[in-house]
């Protein structure tokens, strides 16, 4: 582990979410269509999901990982591409826990 | 088999346990539906709660309410990248009976509101998804579906508390105005201080607490910064539009990091470990984004319902959460006595709304949310506001003082405020909060 800075503290994003407890369910909520983010120009789920799973893939498609999910719904408000994202919220139970939010 | 209950609840936060608590006190049965494995853990807020609405609830509250710290302290600060300005409000009245804003975790927050439920006589129901709605004769909702097997609840009104995604009201075709303007992002970090180094260095003691609100620290953004200290922790954040964070391209940790590395807050935070990162949506978009709230055998409270109140100058949503979920169940009660829950006999729960603060303050203050997000709050006023304060407390003799006309004049044209602008946001803001 990197000392940390005492004036700025600045974490990797991984250490950031290893902050939060998931509970991770077998099938995952949201699915993403990564044939029709391939004609996406913005992708601007990429850039606002505050756990960062949209991840951009060199064929132009996004990859996502349902596992450390806050359940938010960003991704599905930004998304302009109908048929991208089929959203839903987790088996009851699983999925994120927050403890001091 | 279905199981079946008068009335049946959709989300163990402040809004469905108030509901659930409330049919329970008037002798209905009702089932509280909560997907995560306790209430409140889905939840996240920035961090605090104004109590006042559980004088009639609960009346004994100001001994349970688990608080972490009294409010004393509510800071409002415009700032640029070197400079802020604040309104520091200190009332030590706040720290004692009758109280005003307390901080408080959602998971101690949560779970004490739905025990009040449970008390009462609820049933509540953890790790369970509602996953649609039951239509009955007439297409009139008549339950939920949920992710057990024959999880079908059927009840004479269902009360969705289900959040600001509410997919149970847009399933009931409630939000026709729904689109991504009217959301915001919410992402915080919670880190640990010691308590005695959280009272030195926000003046503070025993359960005193400081509440600052900052504009100007979004990096361009629309949007705003918080901070609120915690017993042994202080939450810090932001705020901002989802559709403003797509399109700078900035990350919402990256917009965390730059109001912890702002010269007037980073002081304040250092040494401290970090102990939560979260994130939620927020129904932000006011009095004009609200769906519907009530058709055949649904009614619909809390950030389902949009009821939270984002102003900048007011930012509430636990207290507008329960008084709206306590009106949904006494209009549940009153529909089921009757005999009547169509939209007719559920139709009580709009004039107890209106009667209170919950849709008058929201009615009143619609106009806020423009305003607020104008580039003019977010960028122009905070720098006209610093550059004149800073060249007002600048002493540059020999030049003698400069005066304050010449002052608005030179920071005016400078953050490109125009007089016309100027004075029409000042009767915005006269009308909303006048």
């Amino acid at each position: 582990m990197s000392v940390p800075d005492e004036r700025l503290p600045e974490r990797s994003f991984d250490e950031r979410m290893a902050t939060v407890e998931f509970r991770v369910a077998e099938r995952p909520h949201i699915v993403v269509d990564s044939d029709v983010c391939r004609s996406c120009t913005t992708q601007a789920c990429v850039v606002a999901c505050p756990a960062n799973l949209f991840v951009p893939t060199a064929e132009g498609g996004v990859l996502f990982n349902y596992e450390e999910c806050f359940e938010c719904g960003t991704c599905y408000l930004v998304c302009n591409h109908e048929g991208a994202l089929s959203w839903s919220y987790p088996v009851g139970g699983f999925g994120v826990v927050f403890r001091r939010a | 088999m279905a199981e079946s209950f008068d009335v049946v609840v959709v989300g163990a936060g402040p809004a469905g346990s108030a509901a659930a608590l409330t049919v329970a006190r008037g002798g209905r049965s009702v089932c509280l539906l909560e997907r995560g494995p306790f209430p409140g853990a889905k939840n996240m807020y920035g961090g605090v709660t104004y109590p006042s609405v559980l004088n009639q609830l609960v009346p004994g509250w100001r001994d349970e309410l688990p608080v972490q710290r009294w409010i004393t302290r509510r800071s409002t600060m415009m700032a640029t990248e070197t400079q802020s300005v604040t309104v520091d409000v200190q009332a030590t009245d706040w720290g004692a009976p009758p109280y005003n804003g307390a901080t408080t975790l959602r998971s101690e927050l949560d779970p004490w509101l739905a025990g009040k439920a449970v008390d009462a006589g609820a049933v509540l129901v953890t790790s369970t998804t509602a996953t649609g709605l039951v239509r009955g004769p007439g297409g009139r909702v008549s339950g939920v579906r949920t992710d057990r097997p024959d999880g079908d609840i059927t009840a004479a009104v269902v009360i969705a508390c289900d959040g600001v995604n509410s997919f149970l009201a847009k399933e009931a075709g409630l939000y026709r105005n729904f689109s991504a303007e009217h959301f915001t992002l919410g992402a915080k970090e919670v880190l640990a201080l010691d308590k005695d180094e959280i009272d030195r260095r926000f003046g503070l003691v025993d359960r005193e607490g400081v509440d600052i609100e900052m504009v100007g620290v979004t990096q361009g953004l629309p949007g705003g910064g918080f901070l609120y200290t915690n017993l042994e922790s202080v939450a810090v954040g932001v705020v901002v539009p989802v559709e403003a964070l797509a399109g700078a391209g900035l990350r919402p940790e990256a917009l965390i990091d730059g109001v912890k590395a702002h010269p007037a807050v980073a002081p304040l935070l250092r040494g401290g470990e970090l102990l939560e990162y979260s994130a939620h949506l927020i129904p932000e978009g006011g009095y004009d984004a609200m769906p519907e709230l009530v058709t055949d055998g649904l009614l619909v409270a809390g950030d389902a319902g949009g009821f939270c109140l984002a102003t900048g100058l007011f930012l509430e949503g636990v207290n507008f959460a329960i008084g709206s979920g306590q009106a949904a169940g006494e209009t549940a009660l009153e529909a089921i006595a009757r005999g009547d829950t169509s939209t007719r006999g559920l139709g009580g729960y709009r004039r107890r709304l209106r009667g209170s603060f919950l849709l008058a303050d929201h009615r009143k203050m619609r106009r806020a949310p423009r305003l607020l997000l104008s580039e003019r709050t977010q960028q122009r006023y905070p720098a006209l506001l610093c550059g004149i304060a800073q060249d007002l407390f600048t002493v540059a003799n020999p030049a003698p003082k400069p005066g304050l006309v010449r002052l608005l004049r030179k920071h005016r044209r400078r953050a490109k405020v125009g007089y016309a602008a100027l004075v029409r946001d000042a009767v915005t803001t006269w009308r909303t909060f006048g």
